[in-house]
């Protein structure tokens, strides 16, 4: 008696018939005002980033700023070894040869922005994350192979088990599953 | 200017051709008087206008058969203007007749009472002498034309009906040829443009100049892109992802071309050995450091930050801008390779350098279209073209 109390609803997930369907089902999902919902495919569709409504990813502004952080960094730690705190004369040159510091400028600017790119990705997307509502779904599996799925969480506000369910059956999803999470 | 919508070939080609055929004239009239007046400034403004042409028709021929080997497909729909842009190398061949008459007035080695007194020379001369160097400049013409010729051949062939063995074909002279392309390229300007100083040696210059070559044949094929979709020309067919990846190109060539620039010079400078420093001097006293100022900013730093939001990549006017800069900058970097060896005590611009840009320009510019007006503007046969048409960047 006590396990079926601790069950609650996470999610609604629902199936689609081919990746047409599923852009256009994602389209009438974002124009009802959902938030938290995503699509799930075998492939990357074409458009799909429209037709869920997702705005351009933040991740270049993490990148830029790593980017920033490392060439001037590089460049503020050269200077300040080789013209401050322990100026040596190298070859006869002046102690602040920018020439000499753009390799490492340069390399460390690449190195954060790379580091930044994976970790800013990793981060954006929730990752790594052990576990996901969607894996009790045992048709899920066929999102690896030839399903195309919607999934809608119970966190957004306009979700309504019933009412959810009825919308999705509306576009054309088929399997309707509740996702329960113990 | 139109064109038809099923066979894509222009049904009426505009003046920009008979405009450009006049200036082009009158340009190579008046650098000939220019000849007779001065001979030595004549010879020096003719080889940067001349070479600013001739290396974007080699820039064309780079992506013509870079897109072959790589089996592009976004890039389908800009083969032919690009085929286009190569096309002009027999015409160019020509045009490098009047160098020949130059090499006394040019290349210092080519005298030989000054290689007598010059160890250095004499040492260089198995390699730089005037024969070697005429029977040089003839093969690389005739590695370029023979390529050129023979993509075109089969490119054409494929407009009347494609089958599997032509893009095989196409991918097969591409692959030797891309090789034969960097040998000729770096050879070619070691001859023209590095031999102007014969003590001075640099062996990334090749690379050099086949960078700022590629930037400045991504700004013209830019511009050519643009200026057809601006008259409602293939805007169709060459869409705002197309706009974006040419800009994303000349983005990366802007950084490419910075990167080979400051290698020549950061090793130079950290060697600091006379006989190399010299050249960067010449470039760094007097006037010339304004020019070479103005390469830094106006040939690295402007490109790179105007290409870096996409929003300037999608949008045809400040795409436009940027690409007719890039040129710019692309022909200020070959006036600051060669002049300095005339004018070594400060920039002294003459009316020929101006002539002698229009002259063989507008010849370029009026074969050009010539050939864009008598072929379809697409390769209408390529498989690939539905799948280019349709491209999409995420």
């Amino acid at each position: 008696m006590n396990n079926i109390k601790n069950i609650k609803t996470v999610g609604l997930l629902a199936q689609f018939d081919d990746p047409a369907a599923l852009v256009h089902a994602a389209e009438k999902v974002r124009d009802a005002g959902y938030k938290k919902f995503d699509c799930h495919s075998p492939f990357p569709i074409h458009g799909m980033d429209a037709a869920m409504g997702l705005k351009r990813s933040r991740l270049g502004w993490i990148v830029g700023l790593a980017a920033l952080i490392g060439t001037s960094g590089a460049l503020g730690l050269q200077w300040w070894t080789s013209s401050i705190d322990l100026p040596m004369v190298i070859s006869g040159k002046p102690f602040f040869s920018f020439q000499a510091y753009v390799p490492v400028t340069f390399a460390l600017g690449v190195l954060l922005s790379a580091v930044a790119a994976l970790v800013g990705m990793l981060a954006l997307n929730g990752l790594p994350r052990l576990h996901h509502p969607v894996f009790y779904s045992d048709n899920f599996t066929r999102a690896t192979d030839d399903g195309f799925f919607i999934s809608i969480e119970t966190e957004d506000p306009l979700f309504d088990t019933d009412r959810t369910k009825s919308f999705l059956a509306s576009l054309g999803g088929k399997n309707l599953e509740e996702l329960r999470e113990e | 200017m139109r064109f038809n919508q099923q066979t894509y070939k222009l049904t009426e080609s505009g003046r920009l051709g008979p405009v450009a055929l006049v200036a082009g004239v009158i340009g190579l009239v008046l650098s000939a008087v220019g000849y007779l007046v001065d001979a030595r400034q004549f010879f020096y403004s003719y080889l940067t206008g001349y070479f600013f042409w001739l290396s974007l028709a080699l820039g064309g021929l780079f992506f013509t058969m870079l897109h072959h080997i790589v089996g592009a497909r976004w890039s389908t729909v800009l083969r032919r203007i690009s085929e286009n842009i190569m096309g002009v190398l027999p015409v160019l061949a020509l045009l490098a007749i009047p160098l020949l008459f130059g090499i006394g007035e040019l290349y210092h080695w080519s005298h030989s009472d000054a290689v007598a007194e010059d160890q250095l020379l004499q040492d260089k001369a198995g390699y730089l002498n005037t024969t070697f160097f005429v029977i040089r400049l003839v093969v690389y013409f005739t590695v370029w034309i023979v390529l050129t010729v023979m993509l075109d051949k089969i490119s054409l062939k494929q407009d009347l009906g494609h089958q599997p063995s032509f893009t095989k074909k196409m991918r097969v002279i591409s692959a030797p040829g891309i090789i034969l392309f960097a040998l000729t390229v770096t050879f070619a300007s070691f001859d023209w443009l590095m031999s102007l100083d014969p003590h001075w040696y640099s062996t990334i210059f090749g690379v050099y100049i086949f960078a700022g070559s590629l930037l400045g044949m991504l700004a013209l094929m830019t511009v050519i892109v643009l200026y057809l979709g601006r008259n409602g020309i293939l805007d169709k067919d060459i869409t705002v992802e197309h706009y974006h990846d040419l800009g994303k190109l000349m983005f990366a060539f802007t950084i490419f071309w910075g990167y080979m620039a400051f290698s020549q010079y950061f090793l130079i400078w950290y060697g600091n050995i006379p006989e190399e420093t010299v050249w960067f001097l010449h470039r760094w006293e007097s006037s010339w450091k304004t020019i070479s100022l103005m390469l830094v900013f106006g040939h690295f730093v402007v490109p790179f930050f105007v290409l870096f939001p996409q929003g300037t990549k999608r949008n045809p006017k400040t795409l436009t801008l940027i690409a007719l800069w890039i040129l710019f900058m692309h022909f200020i970097d070959l006036y600051w390779l060669v002049l300095p060896t005339l004018h070594p005590h400060g920039v002294n611009i003459s009316w020929m350098d101006i002539t002698a840009l229009i002259g063989p320009g507008g010849i370029f510019t009026w074969y050009l279209w010539c050939k864009t007006a008598a072929r379809p503007l697409l390769p209408v046969g390529d498989p690939n073209l539905e799948v280019s048409r349709r491209f999409v960047n995420h």
